[in-house]
This record gives structure tokens, sequence and C-alpha cells, in this order.
């Protein structure tokens, strides 16, 4: 076993010091350690590192002991020959080689499923588009298509949903998606502007904002050589700030679930306990997504007693009203005849695709970065998450319920300890120098699960690879595999509580 | 009983009048700019500006492109400040330039179509499309409709089908993936019917606008009846924008 072993708070890593290994070894030794249920796979992506050749690196999680392992092989550019698949042995690999494949051209000969992923604009066959993307086809008289998409009844982004349904019943679900595909990543190596790249890390997902924006941060700050002040709050108002969009999303969520089973109360109680969150940050940062909020070193937006009030007292508020919802949904009859025993996902089924965040938990899967692999605050936190076992929507509904409540503890400790002779939270800066030829990560634990950013820089410490990985890109095969066997009915509240990003998956 | 909590906790949600409607100082809307400010310092908000919406002569500041990040303001305090006036639609995209001494943004009311406010005047339904958006302007757009905003009362409601729809609300930078949707989407709304663009990065493309998987050109041909900025648009900047593209509503 040949791996570069550290963890979610340690510095960047030299390139020079992670292996570079043989197709053979890296396959062999990375399908040996997928083997163990508690580590998945965090990223594997390729970059150009010269002209000639590319480098693949595999970020593997062990929840166990909190270590990342990473390696590496190397392809040369020109050549043609097929490798074997590691995603045929373990699905989870199977998004991060649909994407290696479209990108470069590289070839997985026996690849479970070799299908574009998101026509981006820098794909290697130019010839595939969008428009046909090669849907899964069943034959049979009594079987008929449902096309759905890429725009949808309502509000919200594009993808398209193809079902074959017997019936009313579904059979399979395929999930085309790369409508979104905006070229964040292209964007990051385009300009040298640390602003401009943060802004970028917002918009990857304007309903994540704060975790992107924190993964930058966080990525950045480990590359640079001069470490934030250990003495400010600032590790403090970041985990504030995830914690606020954590709960705001959650309740959004809670409520569209009722809007789609015609639960009127739930849903008008959880829009405005909504609107009160996202108020709360707006009236900290001025923005209602966080927008702003989290910079590079620092903050513009300094937490000072009068704030620490209102949020505490505004999330106490929530909390209660919350919990009341909550309460009234669990013992609402018509609620649980249509979330419970709906889109069940098993634990097996869930640890072999590498689900991950709201999703993984429901179903007895224990993926949280805050408790596997934490970083800043949440080392002296001590998260415990909260874990389910039935993996059907009322599940997933629960599990955001508590980790409502559980987020809304955390605020309330976290700004409490907040005291006077901390020194403010500096200045962001933006100007800093960046490690030549090395590559570091972060993992930050978003509303929907877990986000990696990885950053490598070249020679002259730019950019030369910035790589975004949004919990959805682990989990959307989730949601296929929760209406196998449903009626196409349930499709809605099985597709609202998952609530996974397009934008966040297209790039 | 438990149903009886709820709805006590919950109470009357609503606001009562949306044209009285402040938000907090510290929201970032419109953008003020100094006409004292030097050329020394204005070279350097045209530097620091990260999606080049400031430009130093004439000393200009175009919410068409801005994405509110305020870091103008945070290194200039003396020449920018944004504001918290949220009245930031227009139907003219010159009038998104801010300029030195002014605090509103223009609404050319004779420039509206003739029919839109006879049309639209009571009634409106839109169609939204999300093309390479980042799903925060899509959720404010929701929250017009919600429990607090309650956009409804007037008549204005997002639809499902085009076929029922009076117009299109684009969001995002416009997606060479969607462009071919977009504009089915249109094609199949009856005329008249209005574009609405919401969010600076669907005004001008935003950080993405020289990206090659970006495809505008459904806009090369067509001219947007109201461009809404914001990052992400604000509910009451939406229905400020649409009540007065409507004729329901003067800008002061």
């Amino acid at each position: 076993m040949n791996w570069f072993i550290t963890d979610n708070s340690a510095p960047s890593a030299e390139l020079a010091r992670i292996p570079e290994l043989s197709y053979a070894e890296f396959y062999a030794q990375l399908c040996a350690e997928l083997e163990n249920p508690a580590c998945h796979l965090g990223e594997l992506f390729a970059m150009r590192e010269q002209e000639s050749r590319l480098r693949i690196f595999a970020l593997l999680l062990d929840d166990t002991t909190s270590q990342v392992k990473i390696c590496s092989y190397v392809y040369p550019y020109y050549c043609e020959d097929e490798l074997p698949s590691i995603a045929a042995r373990h699905p989870q690999a199977h998004p991060f080689e649909r994407e290696i494949s479209e990108l470069y051209g590289i070839r997985f000969s026996d690849s479970p499923w070799d299908k574009p992923l998101r026509y981006p604009a820098r794909r290697a066959v130019q010839g595939n588009t969008i428009d046909n993307y090669p849907f899964y086809k069943m034959e049979g008289e009594s079987l008929h298509e449902v096309n759905v998409g890429p725009i949808h009844a309502g509000i919200i982004e594009p993808g398209a949903f193809r079902f074959i349904c017997h019936g009313e019943k579904v059979l399979h679900l395929e999930i085309a998606l790369g409508f979104q595909h905006r070229g964040v990543e292209e964007e990051f190596l385009r300009t040298d502007n640390r602003l401009r790249q943060t802004l970028l890390a917002e918009s990857i997902a304007g309903d994540t904002a704060v975790a992107h924006a924190t993964a930058f941060a966080a990525a950045i700050e480990k590359l640079s050589d001069c470490p934030p002040d250990p003495h400010s709050n600032l590790d403090r108002e970041r985990a504030v700030a995830l914690e606020l969009e954590r709960m705001a999303m959650h309740i959004a969520d809670t409520g569209a679930l009722c809007m789609d089973i015609g639960y009127q109360l739930g849903q008008v109680a959880c829009e405005a306990l909504r609107t009160m969150t996202i108020n709360t940050t707006q009236i900290w940062c001025g923005n209602r997504f966080g927008k702003g909020l989290i910079r590079p070193f620092g903050s513009h937006y300094h937490i000072d007693q009068e704030m620490i009030r209102t949020i505490r007292s505004n999330v106490a508020e929530i909390k209660r009203r919350y919990n009341e919802v909550r309460e009234n949904l669990k013992d609402t009859p018509s609620v649980l005849a249509r979330f419970e025993q709906c889109g069940e996902v098993s634990l097996s089924q869930m640890t072999r695709i590498g689900g991950v965040g709201v999703a993984a938990k429901a179903s007895g899967l224990c993926r949280d970065v805050r408790w596997s692999h934490p970083w800043g605050e949440y080392l002296r936190i001590g998260h415990r998450p909260i874990v389910k076992r039935q993996g059907d929507i009322m599940a997933r509904l629960t599990t955001r319920c508590r980790e409502v409540l559980q987020s809304a503890e955390y605020i309330d400790d976290l700004l409490s300890a907040m005291t006077h002779d901390e020194r403010p939270t500096p200045a962001p800066r933006f100007d800093t120098r960046l490690a030549p030829l090395s590559l570091a990560f972060s993992l930050v634990e978003g509303w929907r699960g877990e986000i990696c950013h990885c950053a490598v820089t070249d020679r002259q410490g730019a950019l030369a690879c910035y790589k975004v990985k949004d919990p959805s890109m682990h989990n959307w095969l989730a949601l296929a595999l929760a209406v196998r066997g449903a009626g196409i009915s349930d499709f809605p509240i099985n597709n609202k509580s998952f609530n996974l990003s397009y934008c966040g998956h297209d790039l | 009983m438990s149903k009886f909590k709820v709805l006590r906790s919950h109470g009357k949600q609503f606001i009562p009048d949306l044209n009285a409607v402040t938000l907090p100082p510290i929201f970032r809307g419109r953008p003020s700019l100094d006409a004292r400010t030097d050329e020394a310092t204005r070279r350097a908000l045209e530097r620091l500006c990260p999606v080049g919406a400031i430009t130093a002569e004439p000393f200009s500041l175009d919410t068409g492109r801005c994405l509110f990040c305020k870091e103008c303001a945070m290194a200039h305090p003396d020449a920018v400040s944004f504001t918290n006036n949220y009245k930031m639609g227009s139907n003219d995209r010159r009038a998104l330039v801010v300029t030195p001494g002014t605090d509103t943004t223009p609404f050319e009311a004779d420039a509206v179509r003739e029919r839109i406010c006879s049309y639209f005047g009571h009634a409106l339904r839109l169609r939204q499309v999300s093309a390479g958006g980042d799903g925060s302007t899509e959720m404010e757009l929701n929250a017009t409709g919600n429990v607090n905003f309650d956009f409804g009362r007037y008549g204005i409601e997002f639809t499902a089908s085009p076929r029922h729809a009076d117009g299109v609300v684009i969001t995002g930078p416009i997606t060479r993936n969607m462009a071919e949707a977009l504009e089915i989407c249109y094609r199949a709304i009856a005329e008249p019917k209005l574009i609405i663009l919401a969010g600076s990065e669907a005004i001008s493309g935003g950080l993405f606008a020289e990206n090659r998987a970006i495809d505008r050109s459904f806009l090369a041909t067509r001219t947007p009846d109201l461009l809404l900025p914001g990052n992400p648009v604000h509910p009451m900047t939406f229905i400020d924008g649409v009540m007065t593209l409507t004729g329901r509503k003067k800008r002061e």
C-alpha cells in the first residue's frame, strides 16, 4: 500500500510527495481499500499536468481514522490503452470515471455504463450533445416512457428525467444532467484574481454559498504560507454561518415536502421560519444566502455582542416553532401515510454508491465530515451525527428535522462562547502567495452533505487545477434507486426528500 | 392539538403593505457613488472590481454586471456605498448604470409597450426558466409567492406551462446546454409576451460571460422588458420591478 496520508486540518501537500503509481497498483490498492465500508472515495479526478501527460488523483476518506489517503497515476495524453474500471467493482467510482472519460477520452474497458456525465464545453468528443443523450431503453408492449424536463413545472433548475413505467410503477429512472453547466472549474483557472475566484465559489450552488465558499477559503488558506489568526473568532463565525445555512435549507425542504403532499399548514409554517432564518443571515451580512460573508483569512462582518444577542434570540425562536412543526408532522397520519415506506434506499445500496450527507444518514450510513474529518471549529465541537435506519422519505425528513434542532444548539453554544477578549476578526486577504507544485483539499459538510474542493498549483504558484465536488455528485443515483418500484406519482416527494443540486453537479 | 400550537406560533405572517417594506441598512442594494472621488481612487476601483462593473472615466457602476460583493465599498468607503434601496429594476439596460449623485434607478414608463399594462395590469402568469442559475435567484422567485410576500394577492403568479404564461423569467447566464430548451419554451408562449431577466448573471452573463459553455444568442434578437439586478434578486426587487412594469406602481 502506497499512500500519502493526511487529514482535513493538515496543510497542503507537495505534489512530489504524493505517490505516482502504475495503474495496476493504483487500481489494486483503491479497490482493496474500498472493500472497507468505512472508506469511500472523496474525489477522483484527472488534471493535465504537462502537455504530454494526465495525472489522476484519488482521495480516499477513512471515517474511522479521520485519515485522508491520496495517491495518483499517470496516463500519457495520447495513450489509447483501455483501463480496467474501478466502477465495475465499486459503483461509487462511477460518476468520477464518467467525468474522466468525458473530459479526456480515457476508456475504461469494463465500465458498467459508459455515458457522458454533464456535457461540459471542453469534452473530448464534441459530437456528443445533450440533446442526444443515450437514454436506457426497455422494450415491451406493456411498458411506456415518461419524459420530464429539462424544464420542470415550478421554479427549479433544469434536468432531464426519463421514467420507464409499467402502469403506474416505475421500473427504471434515468437522470440526465448537464443543462446547468457554466464552466465553473475552467473559470477558476482563467483568472488569478482571488476575489473573483471567491465569487465563483459562492456561485457553485447558490443555496450552498456558505459551505462552498468555506471550502474554497480553507483550500486557499492551506496553500498559503501564512495561517489564519488562531486567536480570532473566524472559525466560530464560519461554523455559525454554515449551521444557519443548514437550518434554513432543511426548513425549506420540510416546507417543500409538505407542499408536495398538500399539507398546507406545514408548508406555510416552514416558509415563515425559513424567511426568519435567512433574514437572520441578512441582518448579519446583508445577503439572505450568506454571499459575501465567507472570505479567505477573514471576514468583513465581525459578530459583535449585539449581533450575538440578535442571532441567539432568533435562532431560539425558530427552534421552538420548528419543533412544534416537527411534532405536528410526526402525529399527522396523512403525512406519515405518504412519507413512510416510500422511496426506500437500503444501507447496502447507499454504501455501494457512496452516498453522503442527509440521504446517507437516513439509510443508516454515517457520513458526516463534521464528525469523521473535522476541521476548524468542528475539531472542538465533538459533533455526533444523527443517523436513521429506515432509508425512506420519512427518515430523510426526520434526519433533517433533528439536524435543524442540533444546528440551533450549536449556534447557541458557539455564540455564547464568543468572548470580548478574542481579537476582532481579521480583514480578508486576497493577495497571499500559494505554495508552488502543491495539492490542497478541503472537506466541508454542507447541508446536503460532503463538499470537497481540491486545488493544485503549478510551478509559479498559480492554480493549475481546481476541482469541485458537490455532494449531489454522489447522491443523484440514490434518487434513481429510491423511485425504483415506486408509483410515479411519488416521484415529486422523493425528489424533494433528496433536494439535490443541479448546478453543483453540472458546474 | 399539535396543529393549534403550530397555528398559534405562526400567527399572521403576510406583509400587509408591500410598498412600505424597508430592508435592513446592511442589505446590499442600489450602490451610490461620490462625485468627488479622485482619479487615482477611480482607477483603483476599476481594477478592484472582479466583474468589471466599475468604470473610472466616466465614473460609473453597472448594476447589471455587479455581483454586490461590496469589496469596492469596503476598500474605498468614501467613493462607493451600498444603500438598502431594493428598487433596482428597469426596462432600460442603460438605466442600470449608476452614476455619481443619483439615488434612484430610472424606469422609462413611456417606453413600455402599449399592450403590457392593459393586458397584464390585473393578472400576470410567468414561466420561469433557469439557464445556469445557481439556485439562489430561483429560491427568491419562489419566495415572492410565499406566506410573507404573497405576491399572488396582485394576481401575479408563476405557472407550470408556458402555454399558460404571459412571459418568461430567465435566471442564470444562459448555458449552451439550455439554449434550445429556453428557445422552445419562449416560442410556446402566446403573444404579447414578456422577457424578464432576473439577476445580474442573466443580465450580463456575470462571471461566466466569456465562457464557451454560455450561449446568449437568445437575447441577440430580442429586447428584455425588465432587467432586475441582484445576486440573487431580492423578492422585493422582483415585486417592485414587475409592479412598475405593469403600470401598477410609479418609480419616484
